[in-house]
């Protein structure tokens, strides 16, 4: 049987039972009024996952996050928080993302998909270098928030002499 | 040399006049780049954006383009040098808003190229020139690219050109863009179709002070949008040879057709806003803008003869707030920058 809303005739969608001096208290409404009431919060949400949705969230977590392509290895931006601010977070993050971004590039640069434009003369600009210290100047970072001043020092000297090297 | 110098005179790309500057008040253009290695502006800690910094500060001076570079930290500046600095177009407002780490920006002293670190991106180098001169800007700015480009190592990749924190701007991350002065579009009530046609030809359509402004004075910013699949040869041969000039030519028109069809209307226009202006004892800034906007346009038609085009753009930068304190040389709340405002368009608008 769909409940209806407390307060009109649409479906209701958020519940609400709460035991008050020993008296049951239930409300129920639909999302325009919940929303009203302050009752589509995700703290109400939470209280009252649906059954199945709790289920299947448990067999997801017992079967382990697969290798995630929504997460960039680099620097770990999801492609949730590049929707939200539009903006990437590493060079990398065009390699991991290629799929997803591929149809809005296209789109913002009116069918444009590939740089047609100047290239930097210097080695600077090779990919293969570029991923390397990338990787390095992370490590290097987790190394100084994990106190390994030992290895953060180690990975400066690689650094240096990887960008020397140009 | 300072801030303070910088500020205590207008830019050339405001004082000069240039080709059809009775229409296009400056030409500008920007290249966005990162350091390769690091992550964006938006993901690096602290440590990396001040090593951002300090190579990019350290390489722009050696890289010696002009005999002294204007370093500014914007962190534990002045916010009102920083609002001058956006008053003259030196830095977005974004950047003066900056709450991270190591904001800064390198100026020419002659205000023709300045650098912006750390604020989408790495580097945003920019060249600003007075008048229709995008070719010149376009020159001057590749070559500031190249000689950095010698001494730091940008991100960027075979498929997707240079990397940009944000999309829209990866492949060339260049912005070419006018700023045009278009009182009589706006009266003929043209603008809205203009605008639309400009937006339908990708183009971006902004106000004085780009994203997010309105557009005061009747002056718009016309910008590419897209920075991927052509070359910027292409991109600024595009932009430069089509819609601008077909909007001039527009400008020009409505302007024509107004004198010859509401001579009356059109002179009303620009004698009231001279009145207001050489009399009003105090005046807001907005007001300001559109009543500069006709008495600009009677110049530019000849009606009023006695004051030259470079009064009327000087003031379009020192009746704003933070150009107005300095010039004051203090404080005023808003009132009294009110009462300061038409004091000195009184004193520069009537030879004594």
């Amino acid at each position: 049987m769909k409940r209806k809303c407390d307060k009109c005739d649409n479906p209701a969608k958020v519940h609400s039972i709460e035991i008050i001096k020993g008296a049951k208290v239930e409300v129920h409404l639909c999302d325009e009024h919940a929303a009203e009431a302050g009752l589509d919060s995700p703290e109400a949400a939470v209280q009252h996952t649906p059954v199945d949705e709790l289920i299947s969230n448990f067999v997801k977590l017992q079967s382990g996050e697969k290798k995630d392509r929504h997460v960039c290895a680099n620097c770990g931006m999801s492609w949730a928080t590049f929707q939200e601010s539009r903006l990437l977070g590493c060079p990398e993050c065009y390699d991991h993302f290629d799929a997803q971004l591929t149809p809005l590039i296209e789109r913002a640069h009116e069918g444009g998909s590939h740089h047609m434009g100047k290239a930097p003369h210097h080695a600077g600009g090779d990919e293969q270098r570029q991923r390397q210290l990338l990787r390095m100047r992370k490590r290097m970072s987790e190394a100084v928030d994990g106190e390994d001043y030992e290895l953060a020092a180690h990975l400066r000297d690689e650094i240096t002499k990887l960008e020397e090297g140009a | 040399m300072s801030l303070r110098q910088i500020t205590d005179h207008a830019g050339e790309w405001l004082r000069g006049s240039g080709p059809q500057s009775d229409i296009v008040i400056s030409s500008r253009v920007r290249l966005a780049r990162n350091l390769a290695g690091y992550p964006f502006v938006n993901r690096a800690d602290e440590t990396q954006l001040r090593e951002v910094h300090q190579r990019c500060r350290q390489q722009i001076t050696d890289a010696g383009l002009v005999s002294e570079i204007i370093w500014v930290n914007l962190r534990g500046s002045d916010p009102l040098d920083r609002q001058l600095l956006v008053e003259r177009h030196l830095i977005s407002r974004q950047h003066a808003r900056s709450k991270g780490s190591a904001p800064a920006v390198a100026i020419c002293p002659d205000e023709t190229f300045s650098i912006m670190i750390n604020e989408e991106d790495h580097l945003r180098i920019q060249v600003l020139r007075s008048g229709m001169q995008l070719r010149e800007a376009f020159d001057h700015v590749n070559r500031v690219d190249d000689a950095l480009e010698e001494r730091l190592p940008f991100a960027y990749s075979r498929k997707f050109g240079y990397l940009t924190a944000c999309p829209t701007n990866v492949g060339t991350g260049i912005r070419v863009s006018v700023m045009l002065h278009l009182p009589a579009l706006k009266m003929t009530g043209e603008i809205e179709k203009v605008k639309r046609a400009t937006r339908d030809m990708h183009l971006a359509v902004r106000g004085m002070f780009g994203e997010g402004s309105d557009a005061h004075g009747d002056l718009y910013q016309i910008s590419n949008q897209s920075t991927l699949g052509r070359s910027e040869a292409e991109i600024l041969a595009d932009f430069q040879s089509t819609v601008v000039p077909q909007i001039i030519a527009y400008e020009q028109q409505a302007r024509n057709a107004l004198m010859r069809q509401r001579p009356a209307v059109l002179e009303d226009k620009i004698w009231r806003a001279w009145a207001l202006l050489t009399n009003a004892r105090m005046i807001g800034s907005d007001e300001v803008l559109s009543l500069l906007s006709h008495v600009r346009l009677g110049i530019n038609l000849g009606r009023i003869q006695t004051v030259d085009i470079s009064v009327v753009n000087e003031l379009l930068l020192l009746t704003q707030s933070a150009h107005l304190q300095r010039y004051v040389g203090s404080e005023l709340d808003q009132a009294a920058r009110r009462e300061a405002r038409a004091s000195l368009i009184r004193k520069r608008l009537l030879p004594t």
